[in-house]
């Protein structure tokens, strides 16, 4: 049955069902469903998610204080966003103020997670989408050192490299042990890059896990540990203390010193290594253009990165606040994560119960009661789901919608908003890569276009850390020495009741907390997190989510393989958010991908 | 010699969190040798291989779901711990262990000898609640088994005379496992 949804996609539920449980590669447990026709496009898509439970049943009650260590833990990747952004609601509700010096370092501290996130999205999760590992085996790697030359001044390029490299590849996989290859659909039609281009990438791969140790050491001396670096209401918890010594304690000039020249290896490593892969694996793929989705219609950013302490305000944050609605790129429209109707998040689709659920709640109001049935139109049963009945509710994940409106977030929502604003730091480049590409802008707007706005985001963020690092430095010279403000450090200088929204743009898209405070202790807690808003199932009103729209129209070589919806749906780097990992004898298996 | 000992899980899921709070109470009780790290490494997955890549000898709690009594122990070494550590469904970035371990496997940084010490987890799905009767029970002698390891590496850790106080050691602000238990008005 074919209908249009009111944000403009025409589904249709007619043909083949395929279904895919896991998406592999992800953080948590997402299962997606489509149909296609009988040319193997798909014209109808369902995406569905583990359970999200609600944050305020742990942090109801504890010291809003200590929130951002529980909130840390929520999920494995975005550790450090989470506690940011609990830190800001913290602040927001108390009116609390913190020193220039904490406003630098903790944006060095996010974007330190912005560029090592986006590495590790693309080279070990994300690359294999678009790079074959096994054709790699058959470069050669004298070509391979001539094709790597050819796009980089990066110094490991020699024949040697590559062939000692393949040989340990090779070891490898002869060894039957794929090992974080093994979930691949090696040798699938829709891969289009030459051996040697795959035996580059592989090794980049491999440079980009090694290049981890050397990223994380920000953390470390700015956050006190990694992982789960520490972080204070009111500034940071290192002090600083110039003239200190040692590799443990206050932030010395040895170690500004030590941070300033891992930033100048991130800026290397991006620019000479990720931004020329970037380049040469996506002219090969020119002419799969699909996934755009939502992106070229309503795309939604809070922005991040404050140039100054205090100021969130549009003019003060460098990555873009606003909303694009129904493709009116010359609109933006501001954001009040405050006003009540504004965020709202509905559960008509959603496996959760509300009193009236053809109306959505603001964050600050947010309930998280479950609420698991199938649909009349499901098949199979509750512990083995055949097919959903997207009709019904269908999902662990709510629907966000800002203003009623489905919008995507992540790198590709704040270029496009960027760019829509005019703001050369992300138009230049923009334009510069579609140029390269002999690409017109429209080539933006797709899965391509999400995997390349990350790219470009890494190097923005790495430029950034720099200027952040250097403004930190010279603060310090300045003889301004404060990193934490403790006016306000102690519940009884607090209101008897206090409510604040806290948000950054986490590598995946935005991020909200939403707290509410009475007599010195959490009363309500929500978190709305950027997977919330491109997975999302249907609204009341039919509109349709990132993932789905992003899905729609793209035709499938294999649909036994479903390489596609895999590059499509990791585009939008998806993080589910429940990040429990049990181990159990023998693992995994590869996706189970079922046609009916 | 260098060695990382290494707790891995989520706290906030119950015996989930088993490999954590086992880190955590080891710090606590022991004081450790010389090159002996300690690592509460969360559900961090791939971003702990440089940590894994950079040692000679490796040693692993967590919750595995060996199919056994709640809170039994087992002790798994060397080349036996890929087949155990294989993450179900539900994993960071669908990255389980093994494929940390096939990492560095692949940089050329494998550990010489790796063992993991795995608790039968009883509950996983208790949001926020703590680790259950027979998987708490199980710490100590996970701890037990722990020194008798380091001690045959020739790292033997020394009982401290008075265990630190709670919170001030590899988790505070809250999420030590005393505080984190306490009853609180949102769970139970």
């Amino acid at each position: 049955m074919g209908i249009e949804t009111p944000n403009g996609f025409k589904l249709d539920n007619a043909g083949r069902r395929i279904v895919v449980d896991p998406v592999t590669r992800i953080e948590g447990h997402m299962r997606v469903e489509v149909n296609v026709d009988a040319d193997n496009v798909i014209r109808n898509a369902v995406s569905t998610g583990t359970m999200w439970r609600g944050i305020e049943v742990i942090l109801k009650g504890r010291d809003p204080r200590d929130a951002w260590a529980f909130t840390e833990r929520i999920c494995g990747v975005c550790t450090g966003t989470h506690a940011l952004t609990s830190v800001r609601a913290v602040e927001n509700a108390l009116d609390i103020a913190i020193p220039e010096n904490a406003n630098s370092i903790r944006n060095i501290m996010q974007l330190t997670l912005q560029v090592h996130d986006h590495l590790v999205h693309f080279y070990h999760l994300h690359a294999l989408d678009w790079v074959d590992v096994v054709s790699a085996l058959s470069a050669d790697p004298k070509a391979t050192s001539a094709l790597a030359q050819s796009i980089s001044d990066w110094p490991l390029s020699s024949p040697g490299y590559f062939r000692d490299l393949q040989g340990r590849l090779k070891k490898f996989v002869e060894s039957g042990q794929l090992g974080p290859f093994k979930n691949g659909y090696w040798g699938h039609a829709a891969y289009k890059l030459p051996p040697e281009a795959n035996l580059m990438a592989v090794a980049h791969y491999l440079e980009a896990l090694d290049f981890q140790k050397e990223i994380v050491k920000i953390h470390t001396i700015y956050g006190g540990k990694n992982p789960h670096p520490n972080w204070l209401v009111g500034g940071v918890p290192s002090p600083i203390n110039v003239d200190g010594t040692g590799a443990v304690g206050a932030i010395n000039m040895e170690r500004l010193n030590l941070v300033s020249s891992i930033i100048d290896q991130a800026i290397a490593f991006t620019e000479q290594v990720y931004l020329p892969d970037l380049k040469a694996i996506g002219s090969f793929y020119k002419d799969w253009l699909h996934g755009g989705g939502l992106s070229s219609t309503s795309v939604m950013s809070y922005g991040d990165i404050p140039e100054h302490a205090n100021d969130y305000s549009e003019a003060s944050l460098k990555l873009p606040r606003g909303v694009i609605l129904n493709g009116k790129l010359d609109e933006i429209h501001p954001i009040d994560l405050g006003n009540p109707d504004e965020v709202q998040e509905f559960v008509t689709h959603s496996w959760y119960k509300y009193p009236d659920e053809t109306k959505g709640l603001h964050p600050w109001d947010g309930v998280t009661e479950p609420h698991f049935e199938l649909g009349p139109n499901a098949r199979g049963t509750k512990t083995n789901i055949e097919a959903l009945d997207e009709a019904a509710k269908y999902s662990f994940i709510k629907s966000p919608r800002w203003k009623g409106h489905a919008v995507e977030v992540g790198p590709l929502a704040r270029y496009v908003i960027g760019y829509a604003q005019g703001k050369a730091e992300f138009k230049e480049p923009v334009d510069k890569l579609l140029t390269d590409l002999g690409l017109p802008l429209t080539a933006l707007f797709s899965t391509l276009g999400r995997t390349a706005a990350r790219a470009l985001e890494c190097q923005w963020a790495a430029r950034e850390l720099r200027y952040f690092q250097d403004k930190l430095v010279a603060n310090i010279k300045a003889g301004d020495l404060s990193t934490a403000n403790t006016d306000k450090w102690t519940p009884d200088t607090w209101p008897k009741e206090a409510k604040g929204a806290g948000f950054t743009e986490a590598p995946r898209g935005a991020l909200g907390h939403w707290i509410k405070i009475k007599d010195g202790k959490i009363d309500n807690y929500q978190a709305v997190v950027p997977t919330t808003w491109n997975g999302s199932p249907r609204d009341p009103k039919g509109n349709i989510g990132a993932f789905e729209a992003a899905l729609l129209d793209t035709p499938m070589a294999d649909p036994e393989q479903p390489l596609e919806i895999l590059r499509t749906l990791h585009s939008f780097d998806p993080c589910l958010a429940c990040s429990t990992h049990v181990m159990s004898e023998d693992g995994q298996d590869m996706a189970t991908v079922t046609v009916r | 010699m260098s060695v990382l000992v290494l707790g891995i899980g989520n706290i906030l899921w119950a015996d989930e969190g088993f490999g954590v709070r086992a880190v955590e109470a080891f710090h606590r009780l022991y004081a450790m040798a010389d090159g002996v790290d300690l690592l509460d490494g969360g559900t961090q997955g791939l971003y702990l291989v440089h940590h894994v890549a950079e040692v000679d000898r490796l040693l692993v709690f967590d919750a595995i779901d060996y199919g056994l009594a709640p809170g039994t122990l087992k002790v798994v070494r060397d080349e036996e711990v890929p087949r155990f550590t294989g993450a179900k469904k539900m994993s960071l970035h669908q990255t389980g262990f093994q494929e940390v371990l096939s990492a560095a496997d692949l940089m050329g940084h494998y550990p010489g000898d790796i063992a993991l010490i795995g608790c039968q987890p009883l509950d996983l799905e208790d949001w926020g609640g703590p680790l259950t009767a027979p998987v708490a029970a199980s710490i100590e002698p996970a701890l037990a088994v722990a020194v008798d390891i380091l001690t045959s590496w020739g790292v033997p850790p020394i009982r401290r005379a008075e265990p630190r106080p709670p919170g001030s050691g590899l988790l505070a602000n809250d999420i030590d496992r005393a505080a984190y238990e306490q009853p609180r008005l949102g769970t139970g």
